[in-house]
């Protein structure tokens, strides 16, 4: 089965003017203009089939919004092959982009001054949809989101988070295929980010959408995503099953102890991530959890032990880490 | 094309919607822009009193009429500016339309169409201040008036393709503010804005024939209150038509090279 997505071989690079500080260097600059060669996206590839539901993850400049650029048709790759429904999203077909949305957290195209309900008459008529077919859809997703006393309010005198809702649902009024969401939840509160979780969700099961998420949150990414990809410095680090990330990036374990004395020394058992009254957390290296949890249940009186995978922030933070002590 | 016609209802819906509910705001910069060619008036109606009553062929009541009708060709003129594509880039917004299957020129030309239609409403109550003011003299033909309320779009129309090839600059550079400025000198002494071309040199006069700014504001002035035969009246309009026709195909090429080069930095 063809991919929705395939990816090969991609690459983006941005040739940018660079100059030592000072007056001299910039009269220099005037006659001898330098340009650095800025890796943005490197030798990339990955397919994703229908109906998935991807993470991009990387830190800020590892090149996923680029990738998300390209493949939403907004920039040209510098080499690499690029494949999306069957169409090559550069040539910006409209057939391709009747089929796609790119939801940007920090963008808006909803109109400022009216209230929803006007914006979304617009992106009716921008994608020619069936006046009842659209009603229901908006309607539908209203409902979802719990916006019905919202939509006859200016987007002005929307919060943050019910403005948020408002976008996304604007964006998938046409009801898209392929969905890329750059940061869908930046800067909401917890349960705004629930809401739109629940909400992406949905829409993924409902018609089997294709989506490729970049979010800082893990929480997006672990109630979202089966599978992700991690990039960094342009680069893919891995590809693959999200708990599978965590096996193979992380050693350790993470205890959590209770103990009727606060004050034991539990240094000798592994690192003391913290300790709050009663409560500490340890971190063990994985294969000695059975041993250090043996040796504390015998050597100590103990009222609660818990045994976890190291927090996937953690993980992923341990990737990126050791990613640039390796370079 | 039904998609194209309900778009640019839906648009214009949108856009008459914001100006309305913007209505004071608007009035007030309306007002601001008739301080221009009061401006241009006095000075013009003091000189033509001074020699007699007349100059170059413009009585005072002409000329009142020519200023008058000027406000509402400059508001038909307003159209999305150069600078609005900058800011259009870096705030990431080109990014969100590009999204669309249509392209952003239709976006703007309906939506600043639809504007037009409240600036028309607001124009007609100033139009009678100054009116009662200056005491133009006009002198009307039907052909006059229809040619007249053709030739308003088709200037805006023109402004929009010319300003759109001139933002499109701002895919290759930003910081092009310079060359705008440039260019709206330009149209300042070629267009009929500063006076009516007849005042003009007649090597700017000849000059301007073959530049695109002066059908834009002296043609649709003169077409209502010039005394152009209906011969001139209609080939005026056609060259409108050329010139609308030429921004398209040029806008069209641009546009090609223009998108390949954008980078998307704003989002």
């Amino acid at each position: 089965m063809t991919p929705t997505i395939s990816v090969s071989n991609l690459s983006k690079h941005y040739k940018v003017p660079e100059r030592d500080g000072g007056m001299k260097a910039a009269v220099i600059s005037l006659f001898n203009r330098k340009y650095r060669t800025v890796k943005a996206v490197d030798d990339v590839s990955f397919n994703i089939e229908a109906g998935e539901v991807v993470g991009f993850l990387g830190p800020n400049g590892a090149g996923k919004t680029t990738t998300l650029k390209v493949l939403s048709g907004l920039l040209h790759p510098t080499s690499g092959m690029v494949n999306v429904l069957g169409y090559e999203p550069t040539k910006r077909s409209h057939d391709y982009l009747r089929q796609v949305a790119l939801v940007m957290g920090n963008r808006n195209q909803l109109s400022w001054d009216l209230p929803a309900i006007d914006s979304f008459e617009l992106q009716r008529a921008i994608y020619s949809l069936p006046v009842s077919e659209f009603k229901k859809t908006r309607d539908d997703f209203i409902d979802l989101l719990e916006l019905k006393d919202l939509v006859n309010k200016p987007i002005r005198n929307l919060s943050l988070g019910e403005r948020m809702k408002m976008e996304i649902v604007g964006a998938l009024l046409h009801r898209p295929k392929v969905l890329f969401l750059d940061e869908p939840t930046i800067g909401l509160d917890v349960t705004m980010q629930r809401r739109i979780r629940a909400f992406i969700k949905e829409y993924n099961q409902r018609w089997g959408a294709t989506v490729l998420l970049t979010s800082h949150y893990m929480a997006d990414v672990e109630a979202l995503c089966k599978r992700v990809i991690v990039i960094h410095h342009g680069h893919t680090l891995f590809d693959g099953e999200l708990n599978q990330l965590v096996t193979q990036f992380s050693s350790f374990k993470t205890l959590g102890i209770t103990l009727p004395d606060p004050e034991v020394d539990l240094s000798q058992y592994g690192e003391v991530l913290t300790r709050d009254g009663a409560r500490v957390t340890l971190r063990v290296p994985k294969a000695k959890t059975s041993q250090v949890t043996a040796n504390l249940l015998s050597d100590l009186q103990v009222d609660d032990l818990t045994v976890e995978d190291t927090p996937i922030d953690d993980v992923i933070d341990s990737v990126f880490t050791s990613t640039k002590a390796a370079k | 094309m039904r998609r194209y016609i309900d778009f640019y209802l839906a648009t214009m819906r949108i856009s008459i919607l914001e100006q309305i509910q913007y209505s004071v705001a608007n009035y007030f910069y309306m007002i601001g822009m008739i301080t221009e060619p009061v401006i241009y008036l006095v000075v013009w109606t003091t000189i033509a009193r001074q020699q007699g009553g007349t100059t170059g062929g413009y009585t005072v009541g002409a000329f009142a009429a020519y200023y008058i009708i000027w406000t509402l060709v400059r508001n038909m003129n307003i159209v999305f500016t150069p600078f609005g594509w900058e800011w259009r880039i870096r705030e990431g917004q080109l990014s969100m339309m590009l999204m669309r299957p249509i392209h952003p020129i239709h976006s703007d030309v309906a939506f600043f169409a639809g504007w037009k239609f409240v600036v028309i409403l607001l124009w007609l109550p100033l139009a009678a201040i100054l009116s009662w003011i200056f005491k133009p003299t006009f002198d009307i033909r039907w052909m006059e008036v229809i040619v007249f309320s053709l030739a308003i779009w088709g200037a805006y129309l023109i402004r929009t393709m010319l300003l759109s090839l001139l933002g499109m600059i701002t895919f290759w550079t930003t910081r092009v503010s310079a060359i705008f400025e440039l260019y709206f000198g330009l149209e300042l002494i070629l267009s009929g804005r500063l006076v009516p071309m007849t005042l003009m040199p007649v090597w700017i006069q000849d000059l301007s024939n073959y530049l695109p700014f002066k059908w834009t504001f002296f043609f649709p002035i003169e077409a209502l209150v010039g005394n152009l035969t209906d011969v001139q009246l209609w080939s005026g309009f056609g060259m409108q038509l050329l010139w609308i026709a030429t921004g398209i195909f040029l806008l069209n090429i641009i546009w090609n090279f223009a998108i390949k080069q954008y980078s998307a930095v704003g989002g």
